[in-house]
């Protein structure tokens, strides 16, 4: 096969938009799994609600997708907020999380999808905004803004939670709660406040993520399973905990999956981020920048 | 009760169900039957490796469609009698099993559960892209109106029904052996405390490979005479998540940590499901089990067994 420079140029940046919108569909998990140690695996059910709460408020109101998630960060995270409380109580304290804390993330993702269906039904759904179709020429590159505007965005948000986790006193907090949670006790904070805050955000980050998601491609309620293994892909890739790191793999495995769908065909694109799993699992279970 | 004369008594047991089942000699009994008895291969397999290990598997769809693809490529390639299919079948699905084990067992448990999930998805990518059988079109498989076995004719899905009937006493008598065995002590130790155990001298990752191997095993037994009973394969149907979530919720609903617990939650998950899809919808009836599943999990964590043995328990001074 031949492989054309600017085909390759232009699939590496394909792959580098597609990587930033993964860094914000992993930054929820890589804040519950990775420093939470809450094995979510209904995160991707949760991005997959946000895109239909845009999609409905787009359609029926005309509000750009963006704005409806950002209105709506307050609820996704009183959600997780809930669902962190049910966890707690049911599963953490009694140390259970292992078998039914999955078996009950497992169910949350299986009731949502098929609520969708019932409400939704299984047809793919898309929105409409005035940056989807037109695209940025810039010499041999092709940029689509359906695919720039979610990267940008992905982004800031990235970025906003990073300084976020760094900076800010919760955020420290939170940061704290994942190595030593009898230490923070001492130190007179309620680790149990602190995980329901952060477990809030990972939620209400789905919300931004999901108005990303339906931008990007047309949503149906399935389409989140193709999500789990790409995120825990990035989250596990990237080091447990390591914004910096997820941020890294989120790029990576967008330009290998970019460049793949490219030269062998977009129905093989999903195999590679459990390829990427697998090896990491297997070579580097830390992760490029593990603790 | 050693495993011997368990296994007599399910066989009569089995025996009986059959003879019931000719007596009524209703078409959809078989088919009904069919799916629940292939409910109780697939939760007792989840649990051997879910229940009493502890780990989680959420690619049992995976596990069920390799063993249903192995026949339908069989089918093209040389068609073989369905119960050379069914060991075929589980060839191919336990050595999946072990090697997904060998990959992430020896890390914390969750990462074993997250890849599961991922290879139902990968799996599911190799079998669209794959031709040879079927493709994303799916495959047909024109089964024969009958069979001649010993100068008798037999219906085929009552033939099917048999089968799969010998799978589930099979899969059960080895669930309640390994319970009993050193095995099942060995497994029980990795539930309880993993490192105490392995402290204490337990081989953890050749145990935790049995059970994986084993698990998947029968779970490609309970999916290789799949494509005949349903006519038509498509990779969405053979990796329908409905087989995730159910071989997850029966043991679950039923209580993990006995064999007895998988075979109570498939056969009242199971029938309630068969009703519910005749009577409302296929969509809502999967509602119902995913809620069910989340409730049970948060209000009676020891399933319906676990129930049971508590109000035992009190009834006692």
């Amino acid at each position: 096969m031949d492989i054309s420079f600017d085909l390759l140029i232009n699939a590496i940046v394909a792959g580098l938009l597609l990587g930033g919108f993964y860094a914000a569909v992993t930054a929820g998990v890589s804040i519950s799994f990775g420093m939470l140690d809450i094995v979510n695996i209904a995160h991707p059910a949760f991005i997959i609600l946000g895109c239909y709460i845009a999609y409905f408020f787009n359609i029926n109101y005309g509000v750009d997708p963006i704005i409806v998630s950002i209105v709506a960060l307050p609820a996704f995270y009183a959600l997780g907020a809930a669902v962190y409380q049910v966890y707690y109580q049911s599963f953490e304290k009694r140390g259970q999380e292992s078998l039914r804390g999955l078996a009950f993330f497992f169910g949350l993702l299986f009731v949502t999808e098929v609520s969708l269906i019932l409400v939704f039904g299984v047809d793919y759904r898309y929105v409409e905004a005035a940056y989807i179709g037109p695209s940025i020429h810039i010499g041999l590159i092709d940029m689509p803004l359906r695919m720039l505007v979610p990267c940008l965005v992905a982004l800031a948000m990235f970025g906003a939670l990073e300084i976020f986790v760094t900076r800010t006193f919760i955020g420290r907090a939170i940061m704290a709660v994942s190595q030593d949670q009898l230490a923070l006790q001492l130190m007179a904070a309620d680790p149990i406040r602190i995980k329901r805050i952060a477990f809030g955000i990972s939620i209400a980050t789905a919300s931004m993520a999901g108005a990303l998601l339906i931008i990007i491609q047309p949503v149906e309620p399935s389409v989140g399973r193709e999500y789990i293994g790409r995120v825990f892909a990035i989250c596990v890739l990237g080091g447990l905990g390591s914004m910096p790191g997820t941020l890294i793999a989120a790029f990576l495995l967008g330009v290998v999956e970019s460049l793949t769908a490219t030269f062998y065909g977009p129905s093989w694109a999903p195999a590679v981020a459990f390829g990427f799993l697998l090896l990491t699992l297997a070579f580097r279970p830390a992760g490029l920048m593990g603790r | 009760m050693n495993t011997l004369s368990f296994s007599v008594i399910a066989t009569a047991v089995g025996l009986a169900v059959l003879a019931f089942a000719h007596w009524l000699g209703l078409d959809y009994f078989y088919f009904a039957g069919y799916t629940i008895l292939q409910f109780i291969v697939l939760s007792t397999a989840w649990n051997i490796l879910g229940g009493y290990c502890g780990y989680v598997n959420f690619g049992s769809a995976a596990f069920f469609a390799m063993g249903a693809y192995s026949s339908v490529f069989m089918h093209k390639f040389y068609p073989l009698p369905v119960p050379v299919l069914v060991v075929i079948g589980a060839v191919v699905s336990g050595i999946v099993g072990f090697g997904m084990g060998y990959l992430t067992l020896r890390l914390r448990g969750a990462f074993f559960a997250i890849a599961t999930l991922a290879m139902a998805v990968v799996l599911q990518t190799l079998v669209i892209n794959w031709e040879y059988v079927g493709g994303s079109r799916g495959a047909y498989i024109i089964r024969p109106e009958s069979l001649e076995v010993a100068g008798l004719t037999i219906n085929y899905i009552e033939y099917l029904f048999v089968l799969m009937l010998i799978l589930a006493v099979v899969a059960l008598a080895t669930s309640r052996a390994i319970e009993r065995s050193q095995l099942g002590f060995g497994f029980a130790t990795i539930r309880d405390d993993e490192l105490a155990a392995e402290t204490c001298g337990v081989p953890t990752l050749r145990l935790k490979l049995i059970a994986t191997t084993l698990s998947g095993a029968f779970m490609g037994m309970a999916g290789a005479p799949f494509p005949y009973y349903i006519g038509y394969l498509q990779p969405q149907s053979a990796f329908g998540l409905e087989y995730a979530v159910n071989s997850i919720a029966m043991p679950m609903i039923g209580g993990t940590t006995s064999w007895v617990g998988p075979l109570v939650g498939a056969i009242l998950l199971g029938s309630a499901q068969q009703y519910a899809t005749v009577t409302i919808s296929s969509a809502v009836n999967l509602l119902i089990v995913g809620l069910m599943l989340v409730a049970f999990v948060i209000i009676a964590p020891n399933g319906l067994i676990g129930l049971v043995q508590e109000r035992l328990r009190r009834r006692q001074p």
